[in-house]
């Protein structure tokens, strides 16, 4: 019991620490495909403890929630971790207190109160990037819906740990339709949220072209850090569930003692690391899309996850 | 052959089924001819990968046939003789227009793969239960979708390409149903689609050459007029 408390905690650390890491190294492999240097792997860790230390400046016109929002956003991802699978493949302490749907909606929150901050001061430009990522967001809502639905639909649960065991017993069920379906709708949902190329360009410092940066275009220090920290967890969690639950469910630890839990960081750290592997083909082979294309790519995905859903009811 | 080989190979199928599924809605959505023309191909190669599976699942050397005609002809042939005959224009442009905007178009192709549910269902119960698998309801699902292409296109390729994502589902439905599908009929029909496609891109030249566009469906009201006048004359 204590032990399940511990491992819990031990998952909570490792995407807190390994969170930046991951967004750096994809920032730096995307420089390397496209001939720069670009800055070192830690450059991350750097930019969160500069910006711990730096003095932080809040508009006198803002409310509380502007005050309150890097705290939320910050804890969101934390909390989903408790629920998914990242380093062990049998259920932890906290497991039970939420599925899948209770971790959207957790990541959820996170964004609708980041959006709030993002009008409370007033500035133009957050306002802009705020209705820009509401939309993205009710569009991709559906297809995070049919995912679930097919997922439980499928796996008779909606829990990730049992969603996991689902695919590869016996191994076959890896090829069902559904389940490639499943993923390759998950993956397009994760560039959406994520503001990854085709849908948003993170790398982009032209504030009209912004939809996911402008959010938090007025925090400044302490406030600024936990926002950034928060979005590279947000990131790295949906990695986890997208690797743990769907692609990849190996790897992970199924001993009950911390040496096999602790053997898994490795494990998860390169499934992560192929993982950016494809995500820097896919962000160097795209362009930005155009606003009012992105409801085309969230519909694709959409049907991408109905078909899934379809060919599964056919199967049976 | 083992019970878990036998699994593996009827999930595979399952799983070039959905694909297949899926390439049909690409087909009613996608922009660029260009794009529409590639998906065809794929999803015929899927077409092929189905055939071969369920040849190598049931052991059936006319389906191992079947997938090579399919592999022969439509990825490489009708490629080729669309480059042949139809104008290069329409390759180079961007965007192709539809009859309504894609989203709709989307929503409504879902609710016809729902529809092939159901008409799979009985047809389903008529064939014998080792029949049975995923490819009755899909290939219903991508005749029907490609019905639907030709009635949302207006352009001349892509309306070519509905038509035949139309045969690729029927022949993924045949294919499940009879087993022992014979090799010339294949061969037939093949040749057939080929002489389609012939006909369609000398068609398009031949358009494209009086009227200067390929986008057939705004030629609706160039034929009408005359033919509304002429009935006026005659309620008169």
């Amino acid at each position: 019991m204590t032990r399940k408390i511990i491992f819990n905690l031990i998952q909570v650390l490792v995407v807190m620490v390994f969170a930046p890491l991951a967004s750096g190294l994809l920032a730096r492999l995307k420089e390397m495909v496209q001939s720069k240097r670009g800055p070192s792997i830690f450059q991350p860790y750097r930019d969160l403890w500069k910006l711990f230390h730096k003095d932080e400046i809040i508009s006198e016109d803002s409310s509380w929630i502007f005050r309150f929002t890097p705290y939320i956003v910050f804890v969101t991802p934390v909390f989903v971790t408790l629920l998914i699978p990242v380093l062990t493949n049998y259920p932890l302490f906290f497991a039970f207190m939420g599925d899948m749907i209770a971790g959207g909606f957790v990541l959820a929150l996170g964004g609708f109160f980041a959006t709030l901050a993002a009008i409370d001061t007033a500035n133009p430009y957050g306002p802009v990037g705020a209705s820009r990522t509401r939309m993205v967001g009710f569009l991709a809502e559906p297809v995070f819906m049919i995912v679930f639905f097919t997922v439980s639909f499928v796996a008779g649960s909606t829990i990730p740990y049992i969603v996991q065991e689902k695919w590869v017993s016996p191994l076959s069920n890896f090829f069902l339709p559904s389940h490639v379906l499943l993923v390759l709708a998950f993956l397009m949902l994760i560039l959406a949220e994520g503001g990854r190329i085709p849908v948003d360009n993170p790398a982009g410092h032209f504030e009209l072209a912004m939809i996911d940066e402008s959010k938090s275009l007025e925090y400044s220090g302490r406030g600024f850090a936990l926002m950034k920290w928060g979005g590279y967890m947000k990131m790295f969690v949906l990695m986890c569930i997208f690797l743990n639950v769907l692609v990849t469910p190996w790897g992970m630890a199924s001993g009950q003692t911390v040496g096999a839990v602790l053997l898994a960081i490795p494990y998860l750290l390169f499934k992560i690391f192929c993982f950016l592997l494809v995500l820097v083909v896919i962000e160097s082979s795209f362009s930005k899309l155009r606003l009012f294309r992105i409801s085309e790519f969230l519909g694709a995905a959409f049907i991408t996850s109905v078909a899934a859903m379809i060919a599964q009811v056919f199967l049976t | 052959m083992s019970d878990t080989t036998n699994q593996l190979l009827s999930n595979l199928n399952a799983l070039v089924t959905g694909l297949f599924l899926l390439t049909a809605f690409g087909i009613v959505a996608m922009r660029q001819a260009r794009g529409c023309l590639n998906l065809f191909i794929v999803q015929s190669l899927l077409l092929a990968a189905s055939a071969a599976l369920l040849g190598l699942r049931y052991q059936s050397v006319d389906l191992y046939g079947v997938a090579l005609v399919n592999v022969i002809s439509k990825p490489v042939v009708v490629p080729w003789l669309l480059r042949r005959t139809s104008p290069a224009e329409i390759y180079t442009r961007r965007e192709v227009d539809q009859a309504l905007n894609i989203p709709t178009a989307l929503l409504i192709a879902l609710a016809l793969a729902i529809l092939a549910y159901f008409l799979g269902l009985p047809l389903l119960k008529a064939v014998a239960p080792e029949f049975r698998g995923p490819n009755v309801p899909i290939g219903i699902a991508g005749l029907l979708l490609g019905a639907f292409t030709l009635t949302v296109r207006r352009e001349a390729i892509p309306l070519l390409i509905g038509l035949l994502a139309m045969e690729n589902g029927a022949f993924l439905c045949g294919i499940a149903v009879s087993r022992n599908l014979p090799l010339l009929i294949e061969l037939a029909i093949a040749t057939d689609g080929l002489i389609i496609v012939f006909i369609m891109g000398v068609l398009t030249r031949t358009v494209q050459k009086q009227i200067g566009t390929t986008a057939v469906g705004e030629l609706a009201a160039l034929k009408e007029a005359p033919v509304r006048s002429a009935q006026r004359e005659e309620t008169k």
